[in-house]
């Protein structure tokens, strides 16, 4: 029999490590795969903070192909996800998480992606019960189902609980040599992993999508109320997980830098917004984001970035404000003493 | 540049890009080129000085050079067939 070959879908963390050895170790060619959606929790924030250069930084999917010894595949899946996360059709997890439709997609996109390279079917490190939105037992066959995937989606950690797939009843694995996990605990897995001697692997936690944060779905569901649609590019989701976010009126936000890293990342969209610096004091770079910005909007801004910078305390600060055009004008204002600064305003 | 054995030298700027799509850029680039190729990569996120080695390890292309640089991180890759 040739030997048959396997995509796995790599996200980093134990479980896809597990299922991906789990199925290696029954003789099959297994190559990975990663989607980048925007959303993948990368470590952005500490690449682009000064303070937090020196922390080691890695891509958990890469690492995790290293130690299995496989090729990882990392498609950029950005623009077609979209509408997974504007209007995703099995609804939210408890944030703006569309796990659900998530799922069938990348297992749709690893299908495409075996019948493009010769491969022989598809392996994921989903275990029943594990997440509540997309890993319960109801789920299995929806995934399987809605991603065109059917039989040839194997998930090796909790195959026993599941009919039997192709590559089972095929012979290409041995049902017996896979497993039966469910539930939420970890112990099953912690417990594989020592028989593997995996000792350093990745634990992330809630997750390795941003949309799972808190904090950061209330940042997205602002951007998309005030816009008034749901419509995103990269940029937008990238700059929520940098800098502050005020929204003191309804027309406009402000982004400010908290430090020299993200200052110096902030200049980067001096071409796309209308930004402000303080240059009587040392301090951060600001963008405004929004529509309709008025002379009150700016002095406001210039003020907000003025209580962010050296100056706080002082009874005036010189403020530059360059618009789109690269046009400059100085105010001179009176910092926001911190109490006009609403809670309400911290997105 | 097409050099006496017949490599060229090609060049791919991934400033202010995070990770992983410097890596994905650098993947779909070498997709392009031909064996004994060489690119020379820039890139601006700390997390390539890792990331970038370990795709080149992973699909066995080989890295002939990696340096930081007024916030730069540059690498210099030759494709391997």
């Amino acid at each position: 029999m040739t030997q048959k070959k396997a995509v796995s879908l790599i996200s980093g963390g134990l479980d896809s490590l597990l299922a991906t050895k789990v199925i290696q170790e029954q003789g099959i060619h297994v190559e990975g795969i990663n989607f980048f959606t925007g959303f993948c929790v990368e470590g952005h924030t500490h690449a682009i903070r000064k303070k937090d250069k020196q922390k080691q930084k890695r891509n958990n999917a890469l690492w995790v192909a290293e130690q299995l010894n496989i090729k990882l595949h990392i498609v950029d899946i950005v623009e077609e996800y979209k509408s997974i996360v504007m209007n995703p059709k099995h609804g939210y997890g408890a944030h703006l998480n569309p796990c659900l439709d998530c799922k069938i997609f990348m297992v749709k996109k690893a299908h495409e992606w075996i019948k493009e390279n010769n491969f022989d079917f598809i392996i994921t490190g989903e275990v029943i019960g594990q997440r509540p939105k997309s890993q319960r037992k109801e789920t299995m066959p929806v995934i399987s189902g809605k991603s065109g995937a059917g039989d040839l989606l194997l998930r090796p950690l909790c195959a026993k609980n599941l009919p039997a797939t192709r590559p089972e009843l095929e012979n290409w694995v041995d049902r017996e040599k896979l497993y039966d996990f469910s539930g939420r605990s970890r112990k099953p897995q912690m417990s594989l992993a020592e028989q593997f001697e995996l000792e350093d692997y990745a634990q992330p936690a809630g997750g390795c999508c941003f949309l799972t944060d808190e904090n950061y779905a209330s940042k997205l569901s602002d951007l998309w109320k005030f816009r008034g649609n749901r419509e995103y590019e990269l940029d937008d989701i990238i700059l929520l997980k940098i800098g502050r976010h005020i929204r003191p009126k309804p027309n406009f936000k402000v982004i400010v830098s908290r430090e020299e890293g993200e200052t110096r990342f902030l200049e980067g969209y001096k071409k796309q917004f209308i930004y402000l610096h303080s240059i009587s004091h040392k301090g951060p770079l600001t963008l405004i984001d929004g529509d309709e910005i008025s002379d009150e909007d700016l002095l406001l801004a210039a003020q907000i970035t003025a209580r962010f910078s050296q100056g706080r305390t002082a009874d005036q600060v010189t403020v530059e404000i360059i618009d789109k055009k690269q046009q400059s004008k100085e105010v001179t204002v009176k910092p926001c003493h911190p109490n006009d600064i609403l809670n309400d305003w911290y997105l | 540049m097409t050099g006496i054995y017949n490599m060229s030298t090609h060049q791919l700027d991934t400033q202010r890009l995070l990770c992983p799509l410097p890596v994905i850029r650098v993947q779909d680039k070498i997709k392009e080129l031909n064996n004994g190729d060489l690119l020379e990569v820039v890139c601006t996120d700390p997390g390539t000085m890792n990331d970038i080695p370990a795709w080149c390890r992973i699909n066995e292309h080989l890295l002939k050079e990696k340096k930081e640089q007024n916030h730069q991180y540059l690498f210099l890759i030759e494709v391997v067939r």
